[in-house]
């Protein structure tokens, strides 16, 4: 039996089970709140262009509208300075090779609980790697924060000195590019980097150190908690946008059930 | 210069189509009845008029040009009056003078509308620019809120009263149940009318017109032509016209006929104590109370009074509106201005019927028109006499 | 004495609405200056360019000169009222309902004499002073007011019907996030609004201010966000039969102009927010506005724009938020056309430059949110169709009446 059908049987069983790690578009979601003089996120958009009606009187569709870091997204290399002179770097270039590939999550919702600014540093990557062995090349490696169950203000936590949510150090972020040769990193959060990332040297790291690498990112990913700390399969394919630095996309993952 | 005077020309054949509150038909059909009313008066045939003069509101989209078409005729002479309550006199004036001049033989004078059921309405949302613009955005009482700031003004500075005013009309209704063509047929006490709804303080239901179907009709031709055809006609002794008389009063208390009473008198070689019978415009009792000042009946400001004190019925002292007028009668557009004159020339050739006043010999017929925003612009006045 | 206006009673539920009814509406050209004037609240008559002569009924000639130069000017408004009627029965359907209806006679000083509707408190015999404003068909007309304010003059029936006054009237402010909400809030309700709606967008952005708004009486804020279609539309299925007065005060401001922009992303969140905004709270309250012209006390009586007096000409510092302005201009235009049927006035608001982040290095003189809600409410009061709020507006407007032309070549900064 070939892998595929092996696959292809173990999701038609229910051994495997797709797991949607996708927020719903929705024109009230938060989007990443920029300094108002600099260009900001343009919030999800649907217009109705007919709905069975004199418009179009046998269908109904709308008009989308939206950034490509808008919801559950993507960010390519070249979103990032670091990244503009990464080969392939933008979301139609990059080998769709690359969207999937295995998945490990660390665990941080209870620190997050405790701390909105909770960082995951060198020594907690360390710990979950003395318990689940070292991340293997190529992973997505993503931070569970069970950020994804807040919802309104308390999501983006803005304060009077910005945005507080959890996120990596720099330190944290080299060690996984550097010296486990990640895929890609993804949270929970509006970015991939903490609410307060700007304070970091160098300021937003992950964005920095990521995709300067050529590494990809995901954010405002949901439901980390539905997922093991290894063995599941992430498939994270974004719009082929020409010369597109992220992209809105699905976010599935194939898990397998743990055998009794 | 001497004005000239209207020697050899007489008004026969007064023809006055039955009024009807609304109707159905169009002027144009009103229009023909008083002319063949007026031509079988006089045993003419329709193409022995080479001279037409026509007042009318509600001939759209035609004028009195499409009417020469419509009706058949072919004159060498046309008038169209749109004078309103003034049309009657201004008719007579041109129609004379015409005549005087061999321009026309026999002019017919008609005015006449119909009135359906929202023609009203359309005619005062038509009627000139300045009460589009000035007066309907206020209340849109049309006429009656006009005339009632005339009658409220006149009231406060000449302490006239409702009572007064009633008087009049009580006077016309009993005049209006002798006339067969009237549209009021019931009798008017001044209980009535003071206990009347009212319309627009202090103009009550009884001091307004009621708006009808109807036409008018007379002929204007040489003495000589009556005479031939064998039909009795009023001679015309004195007139006088005048358009927009004391622009800057605040309010209009007095008509053009101030300018010009000494004129008509003078020329008609009498005064009004000579008068049998006086045919005022009444679209409200004030304006016919105005009419009897400005005339040179009674001093300015006792009109109301002075009336009061008089018989205005037909068998009065004083026989005024003696078809009811058009408070009783009714109005019937622009025929309003004509039936004050066509019942004086019945009046004074002794035609007149169950309105005849005894031995009326001299008749005095006032005109006044066209409200274009707070007042009447157009008065004419003429005294006639029947030709002995 | 003027009865004071009671509160509205609460809405029988099987009564049929009334159909909002107008007064007559046409005009001749000429007459149109008189609308333009009430459209400011400007007691404005015709004077003769040549021998002086004030004109009135609105003509094309001079009456005394017949010089076809008429100029519309402010005019002393004081006179006598010397008659007067009360109208009890009109073929007009507007006046039927509204009878019994005041109107006189006043010879003004200015040398005329004038038909106007009548203030209750106006005595025959005496002086009152002439105000001009829009009716409910949009139209200017003349009313007297006796010569001293009098308790409760607002209330008079005759003169509210020509006026938008906030009092026992339930308002929608678009944003509660502007910097002149609470001012705004503050005015409303200092002018007898009974209940005032405050649009939010985006709620999980925290703003300062917010308690403070919320925990007022009668206050309540609600998710609107004017670039939503579907929250306009919602929020209007909610509230949209409730809202008398409708602000719309969303606005997307940035500095920079054609060039001085390397793209059009600004641009485009100006006109969504600023100019299709206006339209997506139009289809969303204006229907339902429109149809309650003619509802009682708290009838649906304005839809008020807050724009920058640069919507009539650029200043290019700001051009591509101005080119929202013009945009949002023109579509109020046509919006206010669009309302006329129901009687609902479009009032637009037009500033100078606001005191705020934005404009921090414009030199003053700067609206402050106080003065725009002062000018907003008095707008109001007035009934205006254009108000001029600030020096910096009421300087651009009066140079853009004199000279378009001119005015956009001194916007260029050389004068």
């Amino acid at each position: 039996m070939s892998v595929l059908a092996g696959l292809a049987g173990a999701l038609g069983s229910g051994a495997v089970e797709v797991v949607d790690l996708t927020h719903t578009l929705d024109p009230d979601f938060p989007v990443i709140v920029l300094p108002p003089e600099f260009g900001q996120c343009a919030r999800f958009r649907m217009e109705e262009v007919s709905a069975y009606d004199h418009r179009g009187p046998a269908w109904k569709w709308h008009t989308i509208t939206m950034s490509e870091h808008t919801g559950t997204h993507f960010d390519a290399p070249v979103h990032w300075i670091s990244g503009r002179d990464v080969p392939r770097g933008a979301v139609d270039e990059i080998d769709p090779a690359a969207f999937v590939g295995p998945v490990c999550v660390i665990d941080c919702s209870e620190g997050a609980a405790a701390d909105d600014d909770f960082e995951l540093t060198p020594e907690i990557i360390a710990a979950w790697e003395a318990v689940h062995g070292r991340i293997p090349a190529g992973a997505w490696v993503l931070m569970r924060t069970d950020w994804s169950k807040r919802t309104g203000a308390a999501y983006l936590n803005l304060r009077e000195d910005g945005a507080h949510s959890p996120g990596p150090t720099p330190e944290a972020v080299r060690l996984l590019v550097e010296e486990r040769d990640i895929r890609g990193f993804g949270t929970e959060t509006v970015g991939t980097d903490a609410g307060q990332g700007m304070h970091y040297t160098p300021p937003f790291p992950a964005h920095y150190i990521l995709h300067g690498a050529g590494r990809l990112g995901l954010q405002c990913l949901s439901g980390l908690d539905r997922l093991p700390p290894t063995g599941a399969l992430l498939i994270a394919a974004p719009l082929k946008i020409k010369g597109g630095t992220g992209s809105p996309l699905r976010v599935l993952a194939l898990v397998e059930k743990e055998t009794a | 210069m001497t004005r000239r005077d209207y020697a050899g020309v007489v008004l026969a054949a007064p023809f006055s189509t039955p009024y009807t509150r609304y109707s159905t038909e169009t002027a144009h059909h009103w229009i023909a009845r008083a002319l063949a009313g007026c031509l079988d008066a006089a045993g003419l045939r329709k193409d022995a008029v080479d001279g037409l003069s026509v007042a009318s509101f509600t001939l759209f989209p035609d004028t009195p040009v499409g009417l020469t078409q419509h009706l058949g005729f072919s004159p060498r002479w046309l008038d169209s009056i749109p004078m309103g309550g003034a049309s009657g006199v201004v008719a007579v004036r041109r129609a004379a003078r015409a005549v005087q001049a061999g321009d026309a033989d026999i002019v017919a004078c008609v005015a006449g509308d119909t009135n359906q059921i929202d023609s009203f309405r359309k005619l005062l949302s038509s009627f000139s620019r300045f009460a589009m613009d000035a007066a309907y955005p206020y209340g849109y009482g049309g006429p009656n809120a006009m005339f009632a700031l005339l009658t409220d003004r006149y009231m406060t500075e000449y302490g006239a009263t409702r009572a007064e005013f009633g008087h009049l009309c009580v006077a016309q209704r009993a005049n209006a149940l002798r006339n067969p063509n009237a549209v009021m047929k019931t009798p008017l006490s001044l209980e009535d009318y003071l206990g009347a709804r009212p319309i627009a303080d202090p103009i009550a239901l009884f001091d307004c017109v009621m708006p009808c179907a109807g036409a008018e009709a007379f002929l204007v031709m040489s003495e000589d032509a009556a005479a031939r055809l064998g039909l009795r006609g009023a001679r015309i002794a004195g007139t006088i016209e005048r358009h927009n008389a004391f622009p800057d009063d605040p309010v209009q208390l007095r008509g053009g006929w101030a300018v010009d009473v000494d004129a008509l008198w003078a020329q008609a070689g009498c005064g009004p104590e000579d008068m049998d019978l006086v045919q005022t415009y009444d679209d409200y009792p004030v304006i016919s109370v105005l009419q009897f000042e400005d005339l040179g009946f009674c001093p300015k400001g006792e009109g109301a009074a002075w009336l009061a004190a008089r018989d205005l019925t037909v068998s009065g002292d004083l026989p005024h509106n003696t078809s009811g007028g058009q408070l009783s009668a009714g109005q019937a557009g622009a025929a309003g201005g004509f039936l004050g004159l066509v019942e004086a020339i019945r009046q004074v050739t002794g035609t007149a019927g169950p309105t005849q006043v005894a031995g009326a010999a001299r008749a005095l017929v006032s005109g006044f028109g066209m409200i274009n925003y707070d007042r009447g612009l157009c008065s004419g006045a003429a005294v006639i006499e029947g030709v002995a | 004495m003027t009865d004071p206006l009671k509160p509205p009673p609460k809405k029988d539920p099987q009564k049929v609405q009334a159909v909002p009814l107008l007064p007559p509406s046409m005009r001749s050209r000429a007459a149109m200056g008189l609308t333009a004037a009430a459209a400011e609240a400007r007691f404005m008559l015709q004077h003769c360019a040549r021998c002086g002569a004030v004109q009135y009924p609105p003509r094309d000639a001079c009456r005394e000169c017949l010089s076809v130069d008429l100029d519309w000017r402010d005019t002393d408004p004081r006179g006598v009222l010397i008659a007067e009627t009360t109208v009890r029965t009109s073929p007009n359907l507007y006046f039927r309902g509204q009878a019994p209806w005041r109107t006189g006679t006043v010879r003004l000083e200015a040398g005329v004499s004038v038909v106007v509707h009548v203030h209750g408190d106006c005595v025959k015999g005496q002086a009152v002073r002439l105000i001009n404003r829009l009716d409910r068909a949009g139209q200017g007309v003349l009313m007297a007011l006796p010569e001293e304010a009098t308790p409760d003059m607002a209330d008079d029936p005759e003169l509210r019907e020509l006026t938008a006054d906030p009092k026992h009237r339930r308002v929608l402010i678009a944003d509660a996030r502007a910097d002149h909400t609470p001012a705004l809030v503050q005015a409303l309700r200092a002018a007898g609004a009974t209940t005032i709606f405050l649009g939010e967008a985006e709620a999980w952005r925290p703003w300062p201010g917010r308690a403070a708004l919320a925990a007022l009486e009668g206050v309540h804020i609600l998710p609107l966000d004017v670039t939503d279609t579907a929250s306009v539309t919602e929020l209007a299925g909610e509230i949209g039969g409730k809202v008398d007065i409708l602000i719309n005060n969303a606005r997307f401001l940035r500095p920079g102009g054609v060039l001085s922009r390397t793209d059009t992303a600004w641009a485009r969140e100006e006109m969504e927010v600023n100019a299709l905004g206006l339209m997506r709270l139009a289809q969303a309250f204006g229907p339902g506005m429109r149809a309650r012209g003619a509802d009682g006390v708290n009838s649906a009586v304005a839809w008020v724009n807050i724009l920058s007096a640069h919507a009539l000409v650029p200043d290019p510092a700001y051009g591509a938020f101005d080119a929202s302005q013009a945009a949002a201009l023109s579509l109020s235009q046509s919006l206010r056309a669009e309302m006329r049927p129901g009687g609902v006035r479009v009032m637009n608001v037009f500033t100078g430059p606001t005191e705020d982040a934005w404009h921090q290095d414009v030199p003053p003189p700067k609206v402050t949110p106080g003065a725009l809600a002062r000018a907003l409410v008095a707008g109001l009061r007035e009934g205006c169709e254009e108000v001029w709020c600030g020096d910096v507006a009421r300087d651009l407007a009066e140079r853009w009446r004199k000279g378009p032309k001119v005015l956009e070549r001194e916007m260029g900064g050389d004068t």
